[in-house]
């Protein structure tokens, strides 16, 4: 029974597409790549929570696998950054006149923001940096800006262990609000997670934004108080009370701040913006839901040439 | 074409699929700055001003695939047999028509979700989670997977760097792991050309005992002699277009003729 059928297509023994379409009903075929709703979504991101965490374990294990230090870099890069950071600032600028605690006081604020800076560089080019991967095997597309947000978070967790033996060096006290570390990351990290995705959807349509990034972050940094204390900068200048308002409640300050006071005990209550938690948890929603909603919208765009 | 239309039941439908790329950046002057902001100025013109340029990589292809075939994809290089496998699996977006498919088609392929700095032992577990396996299934099926690869025939290799292993042996645990899991639609791209000549007969093994579990199985391979040993049926797609599409025999023969042809530009049939 042998069939040779020559080119054109459309009219080969296959009925027209209108056909094609009725018997794909018929038998209940779905569209190859259709987005799911939001629920199946969220349902199928959970089914491989495992291959997100062993996806971030992995790029953060390969990351100094040729390094003949090894996995001692996770720890000795965090701190070398505080190092060169304390020098330019602490020692050339002398910014930390009037700062107690000026060394906790810094190297909690770059670490925090390092966390913050990473996971939204990560978050750009987590779609657009692996192509390869988005073309080639089929899983609800956020496990990638989720999982270099854990990368991130792991990465932070070394850091933070660097920092607490700054923090007993410098003889601040363990204090039953070390505690409050953990609310703190669990915000911050929901926060870095949606702006990633709303970077990372961004990013697969528009890959020069990955260049343009660094600048936006670095401004991010200089006004979030990774260096000096916000207050003091905010009581000298006399600014309008928006500016005021606007750069207590920017975000990575937040984090920043509530990370300081959970820490370092000389860091008082007094130098928190007012409700501050509430804040926290606001941000750390708009962006989180947000972001989610956002990047799943354009779910099946992902990947295209 | 389907000889008993009352048995058959279809698992992959394609209507009328055009599948287009957009290339940034390869208009006239692609390189210069100048070129670069008049694209961005004049962002809203047509594309082919804006410098994208579109390469139409599958013109009007329609198909229907049916429970229990394995069907070869044969054409010479760049005639879109992998674009029109990838559309199918649902991971490029068709430009015009539409593809429906029973449950999840999925590729034969994990090799990017490997990386060359672990061990082969982390790397069959992150591509089965990449696949979409579960820990225990991946814990079951490991030593599977690693006698299947041959990999630590020659000594301990697995728990080495992937990033060490020759070409050959990287290639037979990157098939080794795709292979594990079992699929409804099952697209297969270039695989069966990797690996030794035992390597190459095992996953030919592999494959049918595939094609037995799973609905449909696609092949791409420019091997016709795998085509002839796997498939019974055939799509031949030459420069995007489906040029033939019938039983593996005869639509070989024509293949063959039209391969073996002095090299001059392929006209149209």
């Amino acid at each position: 029974m042998s069939q040779v059928l020559h080119t054109p297509p459309p009219s080969q023994a296959t009925p027209a597409d209108d056909d094609l379409t009725a018997l794909a009903a018929r038998y209940g075929l779905s569209v190859s790549g259709a987005r799911p709703t939001l629920r199946a979504y969220d349902s199928q991101l959970w089914a491989r929570r495992h291959f997100i965490t062993a996806f971030a374990t992995a790029k953060l294990t390969a990351q100094y696998s040729q390094a003949k230090l090894g996995q001692v870099w996770q720890v000795m890069t965090p701190l070398l950054n505080a190092a060169v950071y304390y020098f330019i600032f602490g020692v050339l600028l002398g910014t930390k006149h009037g700062v107690p605690d000026y060394i906790p006081f810094l190297v909690t604020g770059v670490f925090i923001w390092t966390f913050t800076q990473s996971s939204i560089m990560a978050g750009t080019r987590a779609i657009a940096g692996n192509l390869g991967l988005v073309r080639a095997l089929h899983f609800p597309r956020a496990a990638l800006p989720i999982s270099f947000c854990i990368q991130q978070l792991q990465q932070l967790l070394f850091s933070m262990a660097a920092l607490i033996v700054i923090l007993l060096c410098f003889g601040v006290p363990v204090t039953a609000s070390w505690l409050l570390v953990i609310p703190a990351l669990v915000l911050q990290f929901v926060f870095n997670a949606g702006v990633s995705m709303v970077m990372a959807r961004m990013g697969a349509s528009t890959p020069d934004i990955a260049q343009l990034m660094p600048f936006v972050l670095r401004t991010w940094m200089y006004v979030s108080g990774v260096m000096w204390s916000l207050d003091k900068l905010s009581a000298k200048n006399h600014m309008p009370h928006v500016v005021t308002l606007m750069l207590e409640n920017n975000p990575a300050a937040i984090y920043i701040d509530l990370m300081r006071f959970a820490l370092i005990d000389s860091y008082h209550s007094s130098s928190l913006p007012p409700h501050v938690w509430a804040v926290a948890t606001g941000w750390a929603l708009l962006a989180g839901v947000g972001g989610f909603i956002y990047f799943w919208k354009a779910e099946e765009t992902y990947g295209r040439g | 074409m389907a000889e008993n239309p009352n048995e058959q039941i279809p698992t992959v439908v394609a209507s009328g699929v055009d599948i287009v790329y957009r290339v940034n950046g390869t208009g006239a002057g692609r390189g210069t700055a100048t070129a670069a902001l008049n694209r961005m100025v004049r962002r809203k013109q047509s594309e082919k001003a804006a410098g994208v340029r579109k390469v139409h990589a599958v013109r009007n292809v329609s198909f229907v695939a049916y429970r229990g075939e394995a069907i070869g994809l044969i054409g010479t290089n760049g005639s879109g047999k992998s674009t029109l496998l990838k559309a199918v699996a649902g991971l490029l977006p068709v430009e015009n028509g539409s593809i429906y498919t029973d449950g999840q088609p999925s590729l034969l392929g994990v090799n990017a979700a490997l990386m060359g700095d672990l061990t082969g032992e982390r790397n069959v577990y992150l591509g089965g989670l990449a696949m979409g396996m579960s820990r225990e299934q991946i814990k079951e099926r490991y030593q599977g997977i690693v006698d299947f690869s041959g990999i630590n025939e020659k000594g301990d290799f697995i728990t080495l760097p992937m990033r060490t292993y020759s070409s050959g042996m990287g290639a037979r645990l990157r098939f080794s792991i795709a292979a594990a899991k079992d699929h409804d639609v099952l697209l297969i791209d270039e695989a069966l050309a990797t690996g030794d000549r035992s390597f190459q007969q095992r996953s030919e093994a592999r494959i049918r005992e595939l094609r037995q579990h799973a609905g449909t199985v696609f092949l791409v391979s420019h091997n016709n002699k795998s085509i002839r040993d796997t498939c019974d049926r055939v799509l031949w797609l030459e420069r995007g277009e489906l040029r033939m599409d019938g039983p593996t025999d005869d639509v070989l023969k024509e293949y063959e003729a039209f391969t073996n042809r002095p090299a001059t530009p392929a006209r149209a049939a």
